[in-house]
């Protein structure tokens, strides 16, 4: 089980508390009355579902309640960071990055598992 | 046969430690036999020569122990108490006998001796790896009427317990600074250098006792004490220190993320009186800041024809047998293996006074040390000789032996025989926490590599052999675990261990006369009946990758996940696939690493406690009134409240009838209440709501409808306004949480800016709705402070009253159609107001009502039912209520997609009524809606039924349906087929009763 760092709380917190919230920094249309509908389309229904490094919405919701922001590697499921909601997309170090990386290499992946057989 | 008076003809005197004087009598498919306490199942049986115990899973081979240990894959046993405290395939060499223990063998019919399943052994050719594959293809039909059922009676080895665990299960969670799994020399010595720094240490094991390894390692000392007896004295010295939580009988079955493990405590699984407070099991949830892994390694089998009889065990279980139980396994063993460590298995017998037949060593160099004593014990060592084949019906008999590449065999008269491939280092957990391993060829072993967690591997899972470095790589590794990096804190604390024997060798693999040329069964995986042979059959039906060649053949896919086979398969498939083995793969650890009953996981999770009720504060008054309950979400509500000899049908028509004659009282406590306070409330509601708030003044309330950014409706119901700053927002009994979570997420992210706050009052106020043309005198009595008069108190009107002195909120609001009040009041205070108020509603005629009356009454009126008559696809304007969604309005969430193309189209699916001709017949709810039932099929639905009811008070059916355009089919008969018959209907308006809506106003 996951400890997830909640950045209200400032606490590691396990991932029993928390609840996955969708893609980051979609912000909703500020004249959604008036855009068009390949506009709504990409800001409502369109998701790019990315595998690796990601930006997602998360929320203490057996915590604090509140919604905030994570940069999550999908393969490896290791945060990154968490950051307040609010704050602008947060460039993840490259130090960080480069460990997120290798950390994916030691996950068993479809790839890694069946590759061989293909 | 021994007689059962004794502990066993089998018992060594002078050897083992149990007391002769402690004895548990036990029974073994019917025959009482006596053990010793701290026997376990195998070795009490052992004791009594009983070698027996088994029949394998595919072919029901005889099968006996081979281990001594968790990784058993013969000795599956049934272990019951009585019939409801019953476990089946527990492993005979975990289990410890307790007194009135009844133990019974599996997979065998009439008897372990007369087993009919054993013709499959005949059968063999046809149950070759992947047969089920390539036998059951076809017919379809046929797999599950004759090859599945057939399969599942054949296949399996226990039989799960039919009545209900009386046992009961704990959990907890703990967190530390270090847990040590594994309390051998290296566990051991870990924990007291981690607990030297005061530190919080928790240090696991499996066995009842500490010790490891040196349950059977006699020639092993440790700070000049014998190993066993020193690894007791450090038990017992952590045991007696404060920061120190020593669990025996305890397995660490699963490594999870960020130091998170899974622990499983057998608490009375070894008493025979358990008390009744005492959980059978617990589960520990332990959240470690570091883990040593000090696991051990697991001695492997050797493979060779009919290498599976009963009598054929790992050396170091026979040794295990003797030195810790005082069992001797036979009066004649002999040894076959390809490594130093079982030679002392051979030397232990001797020197216990049981005829060492020969050492069979398949080697051309043993280790000097072991052939020196071998020899000065007077033991036949036969270097570079095998086993070629075994013989013995229910145990071995003889093996026959032949100096490798010779034809010329002999056979040997044995009733026992020890085998030893060498040692697997247990690298399982390490495996859990994503480690990588790395494979070094010289010893044919995988052993950790690239850490993925804050954990160190010690000792002999680690691939540290020798003693003396294993202590001092124990010692580093606790203190520098616990934060204390440097020899300062060990060196305190340091001491020295030794061994008679430095050890060499091992092999993987087939062994001599078990090779690619060969048919003969030398199994590989004994609890799933894996052969070598199976093995070479998946690499040449095309099985590449280890991933495949295991599925196909199902080698370590047993509930011992191949804790002996693994390393066995993967060379047989490297040696067939030309392919050296870290190329070939090995296959991934999985929790748990034994397995872990159902009721440890569960825990308190079952009976009343898997899924908690959620009642109101009026539940128990309406149980007390004979209400039946349905489940709506997590809540009991009351469905209808029947008299005496009344069924559903008839209460409802009478509540129904009565609601609209007199009146009703209904617990409407589970509408879900979320409070919407501050300045900038209304402009909050305004955008989150498709209906305006801001015109909406303090003391009135309005229906309101909430849609998600696509258009459709998401939630509904009333929303009063209390004050400028305050409204009470309803919503569906269902849809209370995400409602809340939906207003969280856009309050928190989209709208931050606004001063609002809202807070979730379900749960705080107790709802008493009465309904009905005497609503008003109902509750005239106990409401003070307000005039309730149809002038001063009109429908849709809200306000903050008391009500029999309690502070109340009182809504003239209706779901039925008829005057209606909705009196909120503290959950505390509901049961007392309640009371008072069914009495008088009683006193005047009127009946208490539940949910299945309330549906039936707002369908009357055309209401709509979030999630019944709309599914997520529905708009507004679709159901009927297009008049709430607010024209003038900038924004608000749905604004921009109920614009979409498709949810303004002609000939969308639109809420209506149906009338069936027939009157009396009744809609089955979800039933299709056509315009031609004569059509060809497929046929074009229209639509679907979403509500339907008898309605009494009309005396006739209603129903509510979607149907495409349907609002432009006022009048027009359409058709619902069903399988008997095609029922006729018309589309009319939803409103069935008071039309014109003038008695709601009364």
């Amino acid at each position: 089980m996951l400890l997830i760092h909640c950045p209200y709380c400032e606490e590691d917190r396990s991932e029993l508390e928390f609840r996955w919230a969708g893609e980051a920094h979609i912000a909703r249309p500020d004249n959604i009355a008036a855009i068009s509908d390949e506009e709504f389309a990409e800001y409502f229904f369109l998701r790019n579902n990315e595998k690796g490094l990601t930006y997602e919405r998360w929320r203490h919701i057996h915590g604090c309640g509140r919604f905030f922001n994570a940069a999550r590697d999908t393969v490896s499921d290791k945060f990154l960071m968490t950051y307040k909601a609010g704050l602008p997309k947060q460039p993840i170090p490259a130090e960080t990055k480069a460990e997120a990386i290798a950390e994916e290499k030691t996950v068993e992946t479809w790839e890694q598992m069946e590759g061989d057989a293909r | 046969m021994s007689s059962s008076s004794n502990s066993g003809a089998f018992r060594i005197k002078g050897t083992g430690r149990h007391t002769p004087a402690r004895t548990a009598r036990f029974t073994f498919d019917g025959k009482s036999y006596t053990a010793l306490e701290g026997d376990t199942v195998a070795s009490a049986l052992l004791a009594h020569g009983v070698h027996l115990l088994g029949r394998s899973f595919k072919y029901h081979r005889p099968r006996g122990i081979l281990s001594a240990g968790p990784e058993e894959p013969n000795a599956l046993l049934d272990v019951s108490r009585d019939a409801s405290r019953r476990q089946p395939n527990v492993r005979a060499t975990v289990q410890e006998v307790f007194d009135g223990a009844k133990i019974a063998s599996q997979n065998r019919w009439p008897s372990l001796k007369h087993d009919i399943g054993a013709f499959n052994d005949l059968l063999s050719p046809f149950f070759a790896a992947g047969f089920y594959y390539k036998t059951f293809m076809w017919p379809k039909e046929a797999w599950h009427k004759l090859y599945e059922p057939i399969i599942r009676r054949a296949a399996g080895l226990g039989e799960a317990p039919k009545e209900g665990d009386t046992d009961h299960y704990a959990s907890r969670y703990e967190h530390c600074d270090v847990l040590i799994a594994g309390a051998g020399v290296a566990g051991l010595t870990a924990a007291l250098s981690a607990a030297s720094t005061g530190a919080k240490v928790i240090l696991v094991d499996e066995q009842p006792e500490v010790g490891g390894a040196l349950h059977f390692d006699s020639s092993t000392e440790i700070d000049g004490k014998n190993g066993y007896d020193w690894a007791q004295g450090v038990a017992a010295k952590l045991k007696a220190m404060p920061n120190v939580t020593v669990l025996n009988r305890t397995t660490v079955f699963g490594y999870y993320n960020h130091g998170f493990l899974g622990l499983v405590e057998r608490v009375t699984d070894h008493l025979p009186l358990p008390s009744r407070d005492l959980p059978r099991e617990r589960l520990w949830q332990v959240r470690a800041k570091k883990v040593v892994l000090a696991t051990g390694s697991i001695e492997r089998h050797m493979v060779f024809a009919n290498n599976d009889r009963p009598g054929i065990m790992l050396a170091s279980a026979a040794r295990t047998f003797l030195n810790h139980h005082g069992v001797a396994v036979g009066r004649a063993v002999a040894v076959y293996t390809a490594h130093d460590s079982a030679y002392e298995a051979a030397f232990d017998l001797k020197r216990a006074g049981i005829d060492v037949v020969a050492i069979i060593d398949n080697r051309k160099l043993p280790g000097e040390a072991v052939l020196a004593e071998a020899r000065s014990l007077g033991l036949e060592v036969l270097v570079g000789h095998s086993v070629v084949d075994t013989a013995g019906r229910h145990r071995v008999s003889s093996i026959t032996v032949a100096r490798n590449g010779e034809k010329n065999s002999r056979k040997l008269k044995v009733d026992a025989l020890l085998v030893s491939a060498g040692w697997t280092p247990s690298v399982h957990l390490f495996s859990q926490s994503r480690g990588k391993l790395r494979f070094e060829a010289e010893n044919d072993r995988f052993l950790p590599d690239i850490y993925a967690q804050d954990c160190i591997s010690i000792g002999a899972c680690n691939g540290t052999d020798d003693l003396s470095t294993l202590i001092g790589e124990a010692l580093s590794a606790g203190a520098e675990m616990a934060g204390h990096k440097g020899a300062d804190s060990i060196d305190a604390i340091a001491f020295a261990g030794s061994n008679l024997y430095e050890w060499t060798g091992g092999m993987i693999g087939a062994a001599e006369g078990a090779g690619p040329d060969t048919a003969v069964k030398a199994f590989v995986d004994f609890q799933h009946d894996v052969t070598a042979k199976d093995i070479r059959l998946a690499v040449r039906e095309g099985m590449h990758s280890i991933e495949h060649i295991k599925r196909f053949t199902t080698n370590g896919m047993a509930s011992d996940q191949g804790k002996l086979s693994n390393m066995h398969g993967l060379a047989i498939a490297s040696e067939m696939l030309g392919r050296p083995i870290p190329q070939v793969g090995l296959t991934t650890f999985r929790a748990p690493y034994t397995p872990v009953t159902y009721g440890t996981l569960v825990a308190h999770s079952r009976g009343d406690l898997f899924d908690p009720a959620r009642k109101t504060p009026m539940h128990h008054l309406e149980a007390a009134e004979g209400a039946e309950f349905e489940d709506v979400g997590n809540w009991k509500r009351a469905w209808y409240f029947p008299k005496r000899g009344e069924d559903m049908h008839a209460a409802v028509n009478r509540e129904c009838k009565t609601v609209r004659e007199v009146g009703g009282v209904f617990d409407a406590s589970t509408l879900g209440k979320i409070e919407v306070v501050g300045p900038d409330a209304a402009q909050f509601l305004n955008l989150l709501y498709t209906n305006a708030w801001d015109t909406l003044k303090p003391g009135k309330s309005r229906y309101g409808i909430m849609t998600r950014e696509d258009g459709f409706i998401y939630d509904d119901g009333v929303v009063g306004r209390l004050a400028e700053d305050r409204f009470h927002v309803t919503t569906t009994t269902g849809g209370a949480p995400r409602v809340l979570q939906h207003m969280e997420d856009y309050l928190q992210t989209e709208f931050p800016h606004l001063k609002v706050w809202l807070t979730s009052t379900t749960e705080q106020w107790a709802v008493i709705a009465v309904q009905g043309p005497q609503a008003r005198e109902i509750i005239r009595p106990f409401v003070e402070g307000l005039d309730i008069s149809a002038e001063a108190f009109t429908h849709m009107s809200v306000a903050e009253c008391t009500v029999m002195g309690v502070p109340a909120r009182l809504f003239r609001v209706s779901f039925t159609g008829e005057i209606g009040f909705e009196i909120n009041v503290p959950a505390d205070f509901g049961p007392a107001v309640w009371k008072a108020i069914w009495e008088r509603a009683q006193s005047l005629g009127a009946c208490l009502y539940g949910t299945e009356t309330m549906h039936v009454l707002r369908a009357e009126k055309g209401y709509l039912i979030v999630g019944q008559d709309t599914d997520g696809t529905v708009t507004p304007d679709d159901a009927g209520y297009g008049w709430a969604v607010s024209k003038k309005k900038t924004d608000f969430v749905g604004i921009r997609g109920l614009k979409r193309p498709d949810l303004v189209r002609e000939g969308r699916k639109q809420l209506v009524g149906l009338l069936t001709k027939d009157p009396n017949e009744v809609l089955e709810e979800g039933g299709q809606i056509v315009a031609d039932p004569n059509q060809p099929k497929p046929m074009t639905m229209l639509g679907h039924v979403t509500s339907s009811y008898w309605s009494e008070n009309l005396g006739r059916s209603i129903a509510m349906a979607l149907v495409a355009g349907g609002r432009a089919k006022m009048g027009e008969t359409l058709y619902v087929p069903m399988k008997d018959k095609t029922i006729a209907v018309e589309v009319t308006d939803v409103v069935f009763v008071d039309k014109e809506g003038g008695r709601i106003n009364g």
